[in-house]
């Protein structure tokens, strides 16, 4: 989880990913946000994450993201 | 039948009244039957198009559901006695199935669209290079229907098998219900493009008679009109004088023209999506927004989020998320880290997506380098504006300039430019042409025509002028307005004499303001083009 946050600390500093639930909804996160987020978590955590991923509910918050990278470990 | 002629307020008119009529349950089935008759009296032939997309779409979105169907039950049933590495095997094989059949699928309609839209296209640019080698021979250009709408309802269309195929939306078992789906008269001309996840829930619903949904309703449908027949077929006339002579009408008149261009975009396109969803509410129908005020935006980013809003998701959901996060761009973006460092390798799959998204975007709009142009116009402007994020980002956090409303007020203005400068590609019949337009902007030296009454040169009386002006201060103040709500609820709640007034006076000013009629051509709305 602290790697996911690092991530997302260096896109926006200046948001609480720990608290934050409404990435997506409140527009915090942009489709460029997403696309970059993609490419570090692919990186960083050896997952793929596929186009049928990317909807808000898996990018609200930092813990939806989470979540949905253990479910990909688990499946790879 | 157009939107704005008699023909199509009377079949509307006749739809609403038998529509409240019928018993509810066969309500979705008159919705099909009116939306076939409409495509029909366009051109018979286009039927033929729009019930392969159909028919081609619905077989295959109820394959890939069986078979995801079947996945599950099958993994249910040998839960117990298969490994894990069998279990993801078995999914990865069924998958690859369900991708490659809705890649057919999608390559069949694509290649539909493509071949009425872009073999001309085509053809020129083979002639074009043919020319350029020094050989006579040119291939003929060859003589297709173009169906109305068909850009509109195969990305619909599309949209929904790939949501099938994601599990987003279950496939619909009825074929008639689809076929309303992909047919759904109101925006079958230029959109919105909606998803099936929206769209559904409330187009196969019974309604009952809600006498504020329909009110409601045709008051969209009135304010459609009025940004249509009163602004948009109005400044027509200036905006075709001056794109049609460069010769003449350059400097200060091509900097009137692209103003006057974008204004008339906005009044066309808005105006007619205001009558598709007004339409749509009448009957109890939700159809999503396409506009958020997209001329108050402060950045073109921001006016890409907030203008034509469902084709830019469609792109977003459907090509830039499947591009960026494909297997080619992860290892492209790792082949860049690794040799040109993490600042690079992270940016490159997004501006490459962008580039593809742009492109595409282009040549959607229609079959021209204009618009392939004007795409990666954008493109460049976007790209341009990513990477100086950090320095806008220092200087409002030294100046704290981004609060002020002057500030505001400017970064408007400037989006407002901006497009109008990336529109021009929209208005002349070349690249060349426009840039040439462009660039007499600051070579001509002809602003001091201003003063001389050059605007009234321009198809456009003192009259049609201060209509015009008039139109634009209204809707200006409903933009304004509508920022703290909807318009319609806040003149629901004043009294009844204020509320007949106002809507009586809007219908008065249309008729008596709205260009139509002899001498004016308001034969098509901008979008039917695409």
């Amino acid at each position: 989880m602290d790697k996911l946050l690092q991530i997302l600390s260096e896109l926006h500093p200046d948001i609480d990913f720990e608290t934050q639930d409404k990435l997506i909804d409140g527009m915090i996160l942009d489709s460029f946000d997403i696309v970059t987020l993609i490419s570090e978590i692919s990186e960083v955590f050896d997952v793929t994450i596929s186009a049928e991923h990317i909807i808000p509910d898996n990018f609200n918050s930092a813990r939806a993201l989470y979540a949905l990278i253990q479910q990909l470990e688990d499946e790879e | 039948m157009l939107f704005t002629s008699y023909e199509f307020i009377g079949f509307t008119a006749i739809l609403l009244f038998v529509y409240y009529l019928i018993p509810q349950k066969y309500q979705w089935m008159l919705l099909l039957l009116f939306s076939y008759i409409f495509y029909y009296m366009a051109d018979p032939a286009y039927l033929i198009y729009i019930l392969t997309t159909t028919i081609t779409i619905y077989f295959t979105a109820c394959l890939i559901e069986k078979n995801a169907d079947r996945q599950s039950a099958f993994l249910k049933q040998h839960k117990e006695t298969l490994l894990r590495d069998e279990k993801k095997a078995y999914k990865d094989g069924q998958k690859r199935i369900r991708r490659r059949t809705a890649g057919l699928c999608i390559l069949l309609n694509i290649g539909i669209l493509a071949a009425v839209k872009y073999t001309n296209f085509l053809i020129g640019n083979v002639n074009g290079m043919l020319q350029a080698f020094g050989q006579e021979k040119q291939l003929s250009f060859v003589s297709l229907v173009l169906p109305m709408g068909i850009s509109f309802y195969t990305f619909q269309a599309i949209g929904y098998l790939v949501d099938v195929y994601r599990g987003t939306v279950r496939a619909e078992k009825n074929p008639l219900k689809f076929a309303l789906f992909v047919s759904f008269f109101p925006q079958l001309v230029q959109g919105p493009i909606s998803r099936f996840g929206d769209l559904s829930k409330s187009l196969y619903e019974k309604h009952s008679f809600d006498s504020k949904a329909v009110c409601f309703g045709l008051q969209r449908i009135l304010w459609g009109f009025f940004k249509k027949l009163v602004i948009a077929d109005r400044i027509l006339t200036g905006v075709t004088t001056i794109i049609s002579d460069i010769d003449t009408y350059n400097g200060v008149y091509a900097f009137v023209g692209m103003v006057f261009y974008t204004l008339e975009l906005y009044a066309d396109f808005s105006g007619g999506i205001d009558i598709t969803i007004g339409i749509a509410e009448a009957l109890g129908i939700t159809v999503q927004e396409n506009f958020n005020r997209p001329y108050f935006s402060k950045s073109l980013k921001e006016y890409w989020r907030r203008w034509h809003i469902s084709m830019c998701s469609w792109f977003r959901d459907y090509i830039f998320y499947p591009v960026s996060a494909s297997k080619a761009m992860q290892k492209f973006s790792k082949f860049a880290r690794k040799h040109w460092g993490d600042s690079i390798g992270k940016r490159l799959p997004v501006y490459a997506a962008t580039f593809i998204v742009w492109f595409a975007t282009g040549i959607w709009h229609g079959a021209n380098w204009n618009f392939i142009v004007w795409g990666l116009a954008n493109w460049c402007v976007l790209m341009i504006s990513e990477e100086l994020e950090p320095a806008y980002m220092q200087f409002h956090n030294r100046f704290h300039l981004d609060k002020k409303p002057a500030y505001k007020l400017f970064q408007t203005a400037r989006t407002f430019l901006l497009v109008c400068c990336l529109n021009m590609f929209d208005c002349y019949s070349s690249v060349a042409e426009t840039f040439r337009a462009f660039g007499t902007m600051f070579t001509a030296g002809n602003w001091g025509v201003l003063r001389e009454g050059a605007l009234l040169n321009l198809g456009l009386s003192m009259l049609d002028y201060g209509i015009l002006v008039f139109g634009v201060i209204v809707l200006l103040a409903v933009s304004l307005v509508q920022r703290s709500g909807s318009v319609r609820e806040k003149i629901g709640r004043k009294p009844y004499p204020i509320r007949v007034c106002l809507w009586f006076g809007m219908f008065l000013l249309i008729i008596l303001l709205g260009a139509y009629g002899v001498g004016y051509d308001s034969s098509q709305f901008i979008y039917n083009r695409f």
